[in-house]
């Protein structure tokens, strides 16, 4: 049997669930035998999402056109999509910008009001994304297989979720330990 | 006063009226096309022509037809005037000896007249509903004497029973099975509550009622209180209906000068008063519970039931509340016997209904017609169907009913046939779609007004109806994907299981008979991929 | 004392006549989640979490108002009532601004507490993330309203045993809020006596002492049936 195609990607959120994902520790050594890392900002250096990956975590929640165009190419491309802690779960604090009422008075309060010497509105087409209205949880744009709650989800809660996986099995979300948010 | 007492004031009232009577319609819907004008003018020139002593110009309530008001009607020619201006005050006038009246002239042999069965409405457009003695002329307060003196508590509410009169406030409740477990209920206090919040929209029927009528929902109550045991009744009407107040407020006055309220009425040993309150308008305090509290002075929030009303209601005693077209059923069956009702109508829906007919149709205004009737003798004979166009739907029930469509039209008008096809009876609320409507568009138009008009103390309706509301808005924006409407008809059916009262238990109907009977307009607005969710089976390796 | 025989998922039961289907089945160890009932205040049956199955009614009914009756069958946890409690609780996530990680109440949270218990691993409906506010203008307590859910535990208790009537709900439908004296700011109530009851009454992190910070509010809510129970009973001891 071939290795399964492992992923992980980063979309708006804080990096904290990578961070817990690292915590995993020697669990991860395991991991690396039983998966080929295809692609992941914390374990990868390819810089285009690859065709046919087996599971991909997702981190953060929809802010941008970026991950908008991110997220969707990674739904085609991938066997079984997990929204990885609450950023990606809910949109989280992320989505605490939502409240100003959209895109522009965001822009606003942040460059111009806020602004310390020359107060201007980022504006760089091709270069910095351009922000979607409202921050989303991935959910709300595709298809989502597996939801891990977590701000961030704990290292064992990532392990007893990808576990069952490599084993062909679904992994049972449910009680305090695989459900809680926060 | 006793029943000689009013004889003599009806006879009095009758000697002196004049050759002439000419009804000029002042209820609201004409008052907004300045029928006061008319009236003003009618009487100036009545007496500019010298015939003060010929003619009454009488102020009456609402004739029914208020899509084509303001109406005069002349006695005892039957002569019917529509859309009456001041300046064609003269000429009718000038009629009556053989002039020639400028103002258009209505046909009182239309079906939407001649179909109609006016008992509640019996003297409504005839009737001076701001002079009591008018109303006695017309044989007002004759049933709360054969009440009074003729007949005991229980035989009224047997009678009522035999009757087969239903609550007309929406839910059909058995009318004398609720007036039964009031009077049975022990204990010396008990209260009566007409229900007149009328909060659907485009409802105008207990609007109409009180304003042309007063006295005869006073009468119903008070022969209602005489039959539970209740010394205390209050009227609830909202206070977008000043002119319902007004002439609430001196029919009670008038009511009172007579005797036919406050103690030992028509000097027999039973006592009753009555009080107004005034809501606020909010579409919940119409619900039983709501009311109860808004007459507290509480939060008009609904509270669970059991325990019901007639159990323990306001101020926790016993308490009748009925509507007000109930309560204007009663004195005729009181009169002229359950026998006589319960030969009008179905069989499990006796007497008549009224109905505001609204929407895309020729004859606007009120009717009042048997149960049984079928929508589309209303829509089509009454109503002349749709101007320039074909009937696609009819909605009963308001906020809390359905879209009936077309080809269901001869679907008779009661109770049970209503609930069948996905809507419901309501409180008489009756708008006709055309072709052109979008019923999408309008079941979001219902979840709007439901989603406004929550309380909010309950969840599934708090919150539940804004995301209906979202969810059709993003159908009609065509961002919705099947996975969406597969989520809104199961948060339907939880919005409806779920809520606390009757708002949030119907607030979905309007989207679920939609889609029962134009389940294509939803289909063809969705989109293959949209922004929407699919928890699929886990699959790897 | 009279008694009322009774199946709760099947199981016989006898209790005393008058008690609540929620009484019964917690004395019998049978769990069913709430969330605006309080031990101590009248019930109101506004969250609709304890909605139970009664054989012969068609209609669900709320388990904390609905009293137990002869020969009543009742289920608690039926594949629907699961459903539908789980819808419950995604669309009181959805309506307010809940962020977890960063809450006073944070692990002690009741909201969070029947997330779990419904097994709610996402909401499938849209966040409205709505725009409330916070008032910091008391003393020694403070209200975020973007974690309330209108349980209006608060307005009973202040009105219910501290007698001071300070909380009361404004507007309605989804504007509802809740306000304090005539929608006031809270520093500016006098009726308010700065007891803390109503912050041990909220089942969530919207209502919290000053100075909290994430995950710090640890509520003692039994301490008002504690109360009750010694100004009815004289039992001044826990
Ligand atoms: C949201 C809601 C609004 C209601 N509004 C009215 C109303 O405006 N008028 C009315 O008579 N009944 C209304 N009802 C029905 C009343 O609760 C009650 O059933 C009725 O007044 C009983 O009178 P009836 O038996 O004569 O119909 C409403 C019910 C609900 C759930
Ligand atoms: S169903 Fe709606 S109106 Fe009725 S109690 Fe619940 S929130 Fe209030
Ligand atoms: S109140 Fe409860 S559910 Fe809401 S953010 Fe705080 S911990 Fe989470
Ligand atoms: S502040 Fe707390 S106790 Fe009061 S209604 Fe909101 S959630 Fe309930
Ligand atoms: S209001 Fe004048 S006829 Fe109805
Ligand atoms: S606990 Fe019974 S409805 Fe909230």
């Amino acid at each position: 049997m071939s290795k399964i195609r492992f992923a992980t990607i980063w979309l708006a959120g804080c990096s904290g669930c990578h961070m817990s994902f690292l915590d995993m520790d020697e669990w991860l050594i395991e991991l690396a035998d039983q998966v080929d890392v295809v692609y992941s900002p914390v374990g990868s250096d390819l810089k285009d999402y690859p065709e046919n990956v087996d599971v991909c975590l997702v981190e953060g929640g929809v802010a941008n056109e970026d991950n908008l165009e991110l997220i969707q190419q990674v739904r085609d491309r991938t066997k079984t999509l997990i929204s990885f802690g609450d950023c990606a779960v809910t949109a989280n604090i992320p989505a605490m910008r939502n409240m100003l009422g959209g895109r522009d008075p965001v822009l606003k309060r942040g460059y111009i009001e806020l602004g310390d010497n020359s107060p201007q509105l980022p504006h760089e087409p091709g270069i910095v994304p351009e922000l979607l209205d409202q921050v989303i949880p991935v959910h709300q744009v595709v298809p989502i297989d597996i939801f891990m709650p977590g701000c961030p989800p704990s290292a064992d809660r990532i392990k007893a979720t990808i576990e069952p996986l490599l084993n062909g099995k679904e992994p049972a979300m449910e009680g305090r330990e695989m459900l809680k948010f926060g | 006063m006793d029943r000689e007492g009013l004889l003599e004031i009806a006879e009095a009232e009758k000697n002196q009226r004049k050759r002439h009577r000419i009804h000029c319609c002042t209820s609201t819907g004409c008052q907004a096309a300045s029928s006061l004008d008319v009236k003003k003018n009618l009487t100036k020139a009545a007496k500019e022509q010298g015939l003060s002593d010929e003619v009454d110009i009488v102020g009456v309530g609402c004739m029914g037809f208020c899509g084509n008001g303001p109406l005069v009607e002349i006695e005892p020619d039957n002569q019917l005037y529509e859309t009456v201006t001041p300046d064609q005050a003269e000429g009718i006038i000038s009629s009556l000896k053989g002039g020639n009246a400028s103002a258009a002239q209505g046909n009182l042999h239309h079906p939407f007249f001649s179909r109609q069965m006016p008992i509640v409405r019996e003297n409504s457009g005839k009737v001076d509903p701001e002079r009591i003695e008018d109303y006695i002329a017309f044989g007002g307060y004759q049933a709360l004497c054969k009440a009074l003196y003729d007949m005991t508590p229980e035989e009224i509410v047997e009678e009522v029973r035999q009757s087969g009169l239903r609550g007309r406030g929406g839910g059909g409740f058995p009318t004398g099975l609720k007036w039964a477990t009031v009077a049975k209920m022990p204990g010396e206090r008990k209260y009566l509550i007409c229900n007149g919040d009328e909060g659907d929209p485009g409802a105008f029927m207990d609007r109409s009622v009180l304003e042309s009528d007063p006295h005869r929902v006073i009468e119903g109550m008070a022969i209602a209180a005489y039959a539970v045991g209740a010394e205390h009744g209050y009227i609830y009407v909202r206070a977008e209906y000043p002119l319902a107040i007004k002439r609430l407020e001196k029919a009670i006055k008038q009511a009172k000068k007579y005797n036919l309220l406050g103690s030992q009425i028509l000097d027999s040993p039973f006592d009753f008063k009555i009080d107004i309150r005034i809501g606020a308008g909010a579409f919940v305090c119409g619900e039983e519970t709501a009311l109860i509290q808004s007459i507290e002075g509480r939060r008009g929030n609904p509270v669970p039931r059991p325990p019901y009303p007639a159990e323990k209601g306001l101020w926790t005693y016993p308490t009748l509340i009925n509507n007000v077209e109930t309560f204007g059923n009663i004195p005729p069956i009181v009169e002229r016997g359950s026998e006589w009702f319960s030969g009008i109508g179905t069989e499990n829906s006796k007497g008549t209904k009224i109905f505001a007919l609204t929407g895309k149709i020729e004859n606007n205004g009120l009717i009042e017609v048997p149960m049984g009737i079928t929508l589309r003798e209303i829509v089509e004979e009454m109503g002349g169907g749709v101007p320039d166009g074909e009937v696609k739907a009819v909605q009963t029930g308001g906020p809390s009913g359905g879209c009936i469509p077309e080809n269901l039209l001869d679907t008779p008008v009661d109770y049970d046939s209503l609930k069948e096809v996905g809507s419901m009876m309501g409180s008489g609320g009756m708008v006709v779609m055309d072709k052109g409507t979008s019923m999408v568009a309008i079941a979001q138009f219902y979840m709007d007004f439901c989603r406004e008009e929550s309380c909010g103390k309950c969840i599934p309706c708090r919150a539940g109806t804004e995301q209906l509301y979202a969810l059709l808005t993003k159908l009609l924006k065509k961002q919705a994907t099947a996975a969406d409407l597969a989520k809104m008809e199961a948060l339907c059916e939880m919005v409806k299981s779920t809520s606390l009262c009757g708002l949030g238990m119907t607030a979905p109907s309007p989207v679920v008979s939609t889609l029962r009977y134009f389940r294509d307009e939803y289909e063809e607005l969705l989109q293959e991929r949209g922004y929407s969710q699919v928890n699929g089976k886990v699959t790897i390796g | 004392m009279s008694v009322k025989t009774l199946k709760i998922n099947g199981q016989d039961i006898a209790a005393e006549a008058g008690k609540s289907i929620l009484q019964v089945a917690k004395e019998e160890g049978i769990p069913i989640p709430t969330l605006c009932h309080l031990e101590g205040v009248t019930d109101v049956g506004a969250c609709r979490l304890c909605l139970v199955e009664i054989k012969g009614i068609n209609k669900l009914l709320p388990a904390c108002v609905t009293e137990i009756g002869e020969g009543m069958e009742v289920e608690t946890n039926t594949p629907r009532l699961q459903e539908y409690r789980r819808m419950t609780v995604e669309l009181l996530f959805a309506e307010g601004n809940h962020m977890c990680s960063f809450c006073v109440a944070n692990n002690n949270c009741e909201l969070q507490d029947a997330a779990i218990e419904v097994g709610m691993d996402h909401t499938r409906f849209d966040y409205r993330f709505p725009d409330r506010g916070m008032d910091l203008s008391h003393p020694e307590f403070a209200i975020d309203h973007n974690r309330c859910i209108l349980c209006t535990r608060c307005v009973r208790v202040c009105d219910e045993i501290e007698g001071a009537h300070v909380w009361d709900v404004g507007q309605r439908g989804e504007q509802c809020y809740i306000i304090s004296g005539l929608d006031q700011p809270w520093g500016e109530v006098d009726a308010c006596t700065s007891c803390g009851k109503c912050v041990d009454a909220c089942p969530t992190g919207a209502i919290f002492r000053q100075g909290t910070t994430t995950a710090e509010k640890l509520g003692d809510r039994a301490k008002l049936s504690f109360l009750i129970n010694a100004r009815e009973k004289q039992e001044w001891t826990r």
